[in-house]
């Protein structure tokens, strides 16, 4: 059985942006747990010489000439923004 | 007949035959909207009065003698995760209740070139995380079928619309089965194209390397015809396949004698409902009797495919929805004082359960020591089943599935245990992974008039195929079931 | 004490390019105008959008990396780097991660008595973030309660150049940015400058004892944004270092920022997480594979590099080591000597005008060589007519200067002002018989034995002539009829 510690969902969380209440982290370690677990049966496939499929076209070089093409208005790139000052978007203290 | 049980060609000609105008069209489909509209809670969004006034200027334009090409005038309902300019685009989270586009998805241009009718943005499992449009913020959407039952995920909305007659044909999108498994389960066409043949700028993303946008109709053949619309290049996906499209609408043939079908062992296990398999049988009968070589083949790696598809999908999602921070649009948690806190509070507040699991799911996957076990493990377990795939199509057309292992089940009944609802997907999601086109045809009715789903498979851009198979075996089942709504 | 040590630095440099648009999407590049203008759905991270490479910052980058000495990788792609931040539209950065674009290269620094060859680990591309301005009265992140986000900036093509720990002091740091930074101006792909932003540095620093092989824990320095910040920051972080583990501890591998008002080093945050950022492949994006044809295409572009010019005016013109890297490292002054010495074959010669009175006027008038009303054939010109003696140095200077102002013909300005030397010797003697006669206690001073009473003749001669009589011969004559 995967097991993850709650110091480790903790972690998890953090990198993600996301918090949960003491509550909430126990229902979420059992299920994560318990998914991971059926998820992990991949481990027990022999992958030996077969690389991995970032891609599943045969597409390469997609690139786009160096032109300029219209930018949208100052009051589009801020029309939904929640908190704007100075033409900018507005962001609280940086911790 | 009822007007919004008709299909688009229909319509289409009866447009023609001047029989009806298109604000006819529009109003009667909005009457039925608001005759079933609260039990079913299939849109998020409702655009009746710019529908009205669209559909009073097609009606301009036919009058003064404009061809009247497919969909021109007809009502469709687009999946709220489809950017739709100045119109919200909620993907039925709390995190983007209020978020407004500042352009339109490349389908969106598409369709509005045509003078489509745009009824309102369907409603849908969060983010696209679902297969029971359970997980909305919004609310359930209801199967029209039976509205204690689930109309399945995550184009819920879509599938339902088409199936009450509250849209002539929807447009979904499908990362392991969200257009498939919710037409099948609500009796109606799904079709999810080759990866790359549908432009994907300015469909939210999920999954980006499974994520395609696709059609929802009352028959295949308004399904080819909307793919000749919505599929081709698109110089602003760098994954869009640079490939002349065909008319598919070409491929509407009554005539496979002689297809190969392979039907894989994995896909037809246990865990399907035994009417469902009954179902895919009588269809297998069907098609023998119609010329077609039958036989079953076994794609082992297939039983994997759940767990790459969870890893894969839910790493690449992790990352997606990182964007949604509060900062230049969406759900800000205004109280928070400082930048994390505004970070953790807007996106613990703003995202569902099952969103934020699929986030944390992902972001174990990625993260420093486990990365290989899981996210690149995966990767190449994808190969292997894109293999199997490969290998199979040396010998077949096409392959035969059902779309849904069970037909629509209750509201509530498997949102206890995530892993009991992921596997409502075991079918339809090697598809994805192998980015092959797939369709769901309705195949039948169970003894609890829940409607049953087959799946047709092609090979990689092989639409052609499929449609074949689709057309001919759909006038071969001849489903007429309509909900009892 | 510091002598036992020894220090080790590695840099990573980060240069904006300055193509028409931004790395993945249409938007221009903006210089500093009105905030939010240059913006669109993909470099504000709107959901739904996607990027698509621009081709033109792919050949920037191989430019860079070629000139670099660095193995284009034949099949390349892109990684996310996934981290938030607010001048990130999306949470994550398209960056290279395993397959950059080049490695394994090299930049040879002259030190003057060695040469420092430092090692290019990689070159990769990425994008850049957002501005951020934090509002509050020092305009620092730590004492401001809100910051304003600026995304104009945001997807602008940036490469970074990674370098192995080569590097052994703070002068070879900044002599390694100077070589870097004017590498790289010559190839034309960047601004390059540092006040604007467009070169970006960042080093980590760790000391060991002289002689050891093992690299100590390093430290990261940010915040060095001029070549002089550059080499005061490394210096103090090597003595910080060295006091720690001279005292008994242990270095602390972290974030440090150079505090330029106090000529130190700090750290901004009390604990230091290491960041994982979840690297993957990009799906959005599709691979690149790289075609010889391509690289041989790029290459042909990149003009030859300063320090192998340099190289080449030592051997083919025979100039010293001095004049070469000064013409060399300046392509204007290096292509103007060169068409000079097509019609002039004394090489030492242009160069000396160039490197003196020529550099003197075109800074005083903050112009390029190329912008200057001299025309190679007329400096030229010029250096010939001095050569036959026509015209002496002192006269020369002043021809110089009017061609410098007018554009005109040396022969003309030296006829139309009446300027050529006076060597008429008849000429000469009759005002040196002047001279000497109103000077006689100077020439009684020169016969004391005072030889500088010469110069003060010649001076007078000089003034007679309005400085056109040719000295040499002045000098003879003088010196005979005194003696």
């Amino acid at each position: 059985m995967e097991s993850i510690s709650k110091d480790n969902v903790k972690h998890i969380a953090e990198l993600a942006e996301l918090e949960f209440s003491e509550k909430d982290i126990e229902k979420i370690t059992s299920q994560i747990e318990r998914i991971l677990d059926h998820v992990a049966n991949v481990s027990s496939v022999n992958t030996e010489g077969i690389l991995p499929t970032s891609h599943v076209l045969n597409i390469k070089n997609v690139f786009r000439e160096d032109m300029a093409e219209e930018s949208v208005t100052q009051e589009s790139a801020l029309k939904n923004a929640p908190d704007e000052a100075n033409d900018g978007f507005k962001v609280p203290k940086i911790d | 007949m009822e007007i919004h049980y008709l299909t688009a060609h229909q319509l289409k000609d009866m447009l023609e035959k001047r029989q009806i105008s298109c604000t006819e069209i529009v109003k009667s489909v909005y009457l039925r909207i608001e005759e079933v509209g609260d039990r079913l809670n299939s849109y998020v969004r409702l655009e009746k009065e710019s529908a009205l006034s669209r559909a009073g200027e097609v009606d301009k334009l036919i009058s003064a003698g404009s061809d009247i090409e497919d969909f021109m005038g007809i009502p469709i309902a687009v999946k709220d995760n489809i950017c739709t300019k100045n119109i919200t685009t909620t993907c039925a989270s709390r995190i983007l209740e209020n978020y407004i586009p500042i352009y339109n998805a490349t389908v969106i241009d598409r369709l509005e070139s045509r003078n489509y009718i745009l009824t309102g943005k369907a409603n849908m499992d969060e983010f696209a995380m679902g297969s029971s449009n359970e997980n909305s913020y919004f609310g359930a959407v209801k199967n029209p079928w039976d509205t204690d039952r689930v109309p399945g995920g995550s184009s819920g909305g879509p599938a339902a619309c088409v199936a009450a007659g509250e849209a002539v044909c929807s447009l979904g999108s499908d990362t392991g089965g969200s257009i498939r498994q919710p037409a099948s389960l609500c009796g109606v066409v799904g079709f999810k194209p080759t990866y790359g043949m549908v432009s994907r700028y300015g469909l939210v993303a999920f999954a980006s390397s499974l994520d395609q946008i696709g059609p929802l109709t009352r028959d295949v053949e308004d399904c080819a015809a909307m793919l000749n619309i919505i599929c081709g290049y698109d110089r602003k996906d760098s994954t869009s396949i640079n490939v002349e499209v065909p008319d598919y609408k070409s491929f509407l043939k009554a005539d496979i004698k002689g297809m190969k079908i392979g039907v894989p062992k994995e896909l037809m296990v246990e865990g399907i409902d035994r009417e469902v398999k009954e179902a895919v049988y009588r269809t297998i009968k069907l098609a023998e009797d119609m010329g077609c070589i039958v036989e079953e083949i076994s794609l082992p790696s297939l039983e994997y495919a759940l767990s790459v598809y969870y890893i894969i999908a839910s790493s690449e999602a992790s990352s997606n929805l990182s964007r949604f921070d509060g900062v230049r649009y969406g759900y800000r948690n205004m109280e928070a004082r400082t930048l994390r806190e505004m970070y953790r509070r807007s996106r613990a507040e703003g995202f569902g359960d099952e969103v934020k699991r699929r986030i944390m799911i992902g972001t174990y996957c990625l993260s420093a020591g486990y990365y290989d076990a899981y996210y690149e493990k995966a990767q190449r377990v994808r190969t292997l089943i894109m293999g199997d795939f490969k290998k199979a199509f040396e010998k077949f057309d096409i392959l035969i599935s059902p779309t849904s292992p069970t037909t629509a089940f209750k509201i509530g009944e498997k949102m206890k245990d995530p892993l009991t609802m992921y596997l409502s997907d075991i079918c339809t999601i090697p598809v994805n992974l192998a980015g092959l086109p797939a369709i769901s045809i309705p195949a039948g009715l169970s003894g609890s008039k829940l409607p049953i789903g087959l799946q047709i498979i092609g090979n990689v851009l092989r639409e052609d195929n499929v449609l074949k198979a689709a057309y001919s075996l759909e006038k071969a089942i001849g489903f007429t079931g309509k909900p009892g709504l | 004490m510091k002598n036992q040590y020894e220090q080790v630095i590695g840099l990573e440099t980060h240069v904006e390019l300055y193509t028409n648009t931004k790395m993945f999407c249409g938007c221009r590049l903006s210089f500093g105008e009105e905030k939010n203008i240059y913006t669109c759905p993909v470099c504000l991270g709107h959901p739904g959008s996607l990027p698509v490479i621009n081709k033109k910052a792919i050949e920037y980058a191989a430019k860079i990396a070629l000139a670099l000495n660095c193995k284009i990788k034949k099949y390349t792609i892109f990684h996310r780097k996934n981290y938030f931040y607010p001048d990130m539209p999306k949470n994550y950065q398209i960056s290279q991660y395993d397959l950059p674009l080049g490695v394994g290269g090299w930049l040879d620094v002259d030190m003057g008595s060695y040469i420092r060859r430092v090692r290019i680990t990689r070159v990769h591309m990425e994008e850049d973030t957002g501005k951020l301005l934090h509002k509050g009265t020092t305009g620092r992140i730590s004492e401001s309660e809100a910051s304003i986000v600026d995304f104009n900036r945001a997807g602008t093509p940036l490469i970074e150049v990674v370098t192995e720990p080569d590097i052994r002091s703070p002068e070879e740091a900044k002599e390694y940015m100077i070589v870097l930074r004017n590498l790289i101006l010559f190839l034309d792909v960047s601004n390059c400058s540092m006040e604007e932003g467009s070169l970006r540095c960042d080093a980590n620093v760790s000391v060991r004892k002289a002689g050891e092989d093992k690299i100590g824990t390093k430290t990261e320095i940010k915040n060095l944004n001029s070549f002089k910040f550059l080499q005061k920051g490394l210096g103090y972080e090597a003595k910080r270092q060295i006091e720690v583990l001279e005292a008994g501890g242990k270095v602390i591998q972290q974030t440090r920022h150079y505090d330029s008002k106090t000529g130190t080093t700090k750290t901004l945050r009390s604990k230091e997480e290491a960041h994982d950022y979840r690297y993957f492949p990009e799906p959005d994006l599709v691979p690149i594979y790289i075609e010889d044809k391509m690289i041989e295409d790029i290459r042909k572009t990149i003009p030859e590099l300063p320090y192998v010019k340099a190289k080449r005016f030592e051997k083919q013109y025979g100039l010293p080591k001095y004049d070469s890297n000064f013409l060399a490292n300046n392509k204007d002054l290096a292509d103007y000597f060169e068409q000079c010495c097509r019609r002039y074959n004394n090489a030492k010669n242009i160069a000396n005008w160039i490197m003196g009175d020529f550099s003197a006027l075109i800074n005083k008038e903050k112009m390029t060589i190329k912008d200057s009303r001299i025309t190679p054939e007329n400096l030229c010109k010029m250096l010939e007519i001095i050569d036959k003696g026509k015209i002496n140095s002192k006269i020369a200077k002043a021809v110089f200067e009017e061609m410098f102002n007018t554009g005109g013909d040396p022969q003309k300005i030296i006829e139309d002002g009446g300027l050529e030397q006076i060597s008429d010797e008849g000429l000469l003697e009759a005002v040196i018989e002047e001279v000497i006669k109103e000077n006689p206690g100077v020439v009684e001073q020169f016969k004391e034995g005072k030889n500088k009473a010469v110069g003060f003749l010649i001076g007078r001669v000089m003034a007679k002539t309005k400085g056109k009589a040719n000295p040499r011969i002045v000098n003879n004559i003088i010196t005979k009829k005194l003696s």
